[in-house]
């Protein structure tokens, strides 16, 4: 299942032979490293690549969506020993964009890397990989032997001056570790836990030194955009939202999976280029961006389009382009019991509001869900979340937050039936016929 | 080979030297989280002992280590079956059965969640978001090993072929 559908193939050329396309002769064979060669044979300067990066107005694919070229261009010039990290740790629940990059054609994130490298001075760089994708990981360090041994990596690349070295870092399950200090943290052998900002990485990074981090995503864009040139990628989506990006659509669509689009594409060509909704359904809610992304109801999504600034204007989040599509058959307040649990259990436990907050949200919407909610519980979360937000070391607290305010807000009526009636709005054995697990073979699943 | 080291084989100690090489020569202690993981590969867990001795190897204190291998959740720090499973039922995979999938589970093996069977063969684990949310349901064997659409059929066929 390796490419199902794009509009404006870049990221996923390589994809299309599946797992038998990554390696790098495949990927020299599609153009790849030619802009490492040209950049190094022509002795472009470090400012010149900044200003193509700038130009494309490539937005961080990991997230914030903070403009790329202007993050290295805070890099400062002089410091001896600095770094490159690449944030492969994709925990945000939705997103499983960055193993495909990875596992499809993990050279262009290594070329990107060089070429950030050699844009902002650094000499070595890491590439942290999530911990529960093991094959993946095996599969970068089998192409980091790959361009080492044909003199992509190591001193004096291809004969320059310039001399980088990249590893890869395997996490080992915490989400938090996405946090760009937390993972700094991690690979310096100490707990993920976030750091006070500032200083930012670009001045205190890696072992205190500076450090760029960006997503996969972000250094994969980056061989496409020196090739076609900054304005050109620009260009393919609209102003201020450079480029396509890829989109992790999952939930009850017909055909779950990746789908690289222009930023632009209207939410209801994406939806139709996945299938569609699974058994004809009905859509009930969408969350644009990864679970830490606001909740959309589906007329209002279904009039987005997919780029930062539309589903901003809607009241969410870009994020990190995880689509997660709901149907009639969801419980809003079972669907949104999963995910406060899920950041209570990942809190890391350093601020209060984060590490308390989250467990009540968790155990307030799990009480609501279990038929012992209160009148009060709506007020008693938008209170709890007030106290929450932007009173925090990291957005872990703010992510916590989003979903428990979006959903009340837009399906308030479902957390009223809950609390009134002491049950789900939506039939239990339609919610169970809705996962479509039993499909297979309900008779097993019946039993 | 210093003797203290004899707990682990010298085949971990040599990964676990390449995992060090990675870093700079005064930041040995970056290659903690792979060596815990190379020690639970060959003990099948984590005792005390273990992580004291990844410690020593690094130049880091005992409590230092520990912290590590207590904050990460694929570490275990207690003796588990011979296979571990770990589904995932977070939101994205529950709409396509990852709650139900772990439920199947729970029912053909008699346990829940944290728990091993009376045989030692199977602990069960819930899990988060582990990337894979367009294949779910999804089930992590030994950390390692990913199963993409886990509906009951492919579920027994693996539970039949850990063994
Ligand atoms: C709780 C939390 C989890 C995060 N998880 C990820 C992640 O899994 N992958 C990622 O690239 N960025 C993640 N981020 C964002 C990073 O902190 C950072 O902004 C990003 O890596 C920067 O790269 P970009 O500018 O290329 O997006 C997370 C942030 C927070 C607060
Ligand atoms: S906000 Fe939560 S996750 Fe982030 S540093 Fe504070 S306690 Fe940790
Ligand atoms: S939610 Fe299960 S893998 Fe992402």
């Amino acid at each position: 299942m390796a490419l199902i559908d794009t509009i404006n193939p870049l990221l996923t050329t390589g994809w299309s032979k599946g797992d038998a396309g990554w390696s790098l002769k495949d990927y020299e064979a599609r153009g790849g490293y030619a802009q490492l060669k040209r950049i190094l044979a022509s002795k472009m300067t470090q400012d010149e690549v900044i200003a193509e990066v700038k130009k494309s107005a490539l937005r961080g694919r990991g997230g914030a969506g903070f403009p790329a070229g202007l993050k290295w261009s805070f890099m400062p010039k002089a410091a001896p020993e600095k770094y490159v990290v690449c944030n492969t740790d994709e925990g945000e629940p939705g997103t499983f964009k960055d193993r495909d990059l990875l596992r499809y054609d993990p050279h262009s994130t290594i070329e990107g890397m060089i070429i950030a490298a050699y844009a902002v001075g650094a000499k070595r760089g890491y590439n942290y990989i999530h911990g529960e994708i093991f094959d993946i990981y095996q599969r970068f360090e089998e192409a980091l032997d790959q361009a080492r041994a044909a003199g992509y990596l190591g001193e004096r690349i291809l004969g320059s001056d310039f001399s980088f070295d990249l590893f890869a870092h395997h996490g080992w399950g915490a989400y938090i570790c996405g946090e760009e200090t937390g993972l700094l943290e991690s690979i310096e052998g100490k707990k993920g836990q976030p750091r006070y900002k500032p200083p930012f990485p670009a001045n205190f990074g890696l072992y205190g030194r500076p450090t760029t981090i960006n997503n996969t995503e972000t250094f994969a864009a980056i061989p496409f955009i020196m090739g076609m040139g900054g304005e050109a990628y620009l260009n393919l989506g609209k102003p201020n939202n450079g480029g396509t990006k890829l989109f992790s659509v999952s939930g009850h669509v017909n055909r779950p999976g990746n789908y690289e689009v222009p930023m632009g594409t209207p939410f209801a060509k994406l939806l139709e280029m996945a299938g569609g909704m699974r058994g004809g359904r009905k859509l009930k809610a969408v969350i644009p961006g990864g679970s830490s992304a606001p909740v959309l109801p589906a007329d209002v999504i279904m009039d987005c389009t997919m780029d930062y600034d539309s589903i901003a204007k809607a009241g969410s989040m870009l994020g990190s382009g995880a689509v997660i599509v709901m149907d009639e058959t969801v419980c809003m307040v079972k669907a949104l019991e999963r995910l406060s649990y899920f950041y209570f259990e990942e809190s890391c436990g350093q601020c209060t509001p984060c590490r308390e907050g989250s467990g009540w949200l968790y155990r307030v919407v799990h009480r609501i869900e279990h038929g012992e909610g209160r009148a009060e519980d709506l007020d008693l979360l938008n209170r709890v979340t007030d106290n929450m937000m932007g009173k925090t070391i990291c957005a872990l607290a703010d992510a916590a937050a989003f979903p428990v305010r979006s959903f009340i807000k837009h399906f308030k009526s479902e957390f009223e039936y809950h609390i009134e009636h002491k049950k789900c709005l939506v039939d239990p054995e339609v919610q169970r016929a809705g996962s479509g697990f039993f499909r297979a073979s309900s008779a097993a699943g019946a039993a | 080979m210093n003797k203290q080291y004899d707990m682990l084989s010298p085949e971990a100690l040599g990964k676990i030297d390449r995992e060090v090489a990675k870093y700079p020569a005064d930041q040995k202690q970056s290659a903690v989280m792979a060596a815990l993981v190379i020690a639970q590969d060959e003990k099948g867990w984590l005792p005390k002992e273990t992580i004291a001795v990844v410690a020593s190897y690094l130049g880091m204190a005992p409590i230092a280590a520990y912290e590590v291998a207590s904050f990460y959740n694929m570490y275990d720090l207690h003796p588990v079956g011979k296979y571990k499973l770990t589904v995932c039922t977070n939101l994205p995979c529950a709409l396509s059965g990852g709650v139900h999938a772990a439920d199947y589970v729970k029912e053909k093996l008699g346990i829940d969640f944290n728990q091993t069977t009376p045989d030692g063969k199977f602990t069960l684990k819930e899990g988060e978001c582990m990337g894979a949310c367009g294949d779910a349901p999804v089930l992590l064997v030994n950390n390692k090993r990913m199963c993409s659409f886990m509906f009951p059929e492919e579920i027994d066929k693996l539970l039949a072929e850990c063994n």
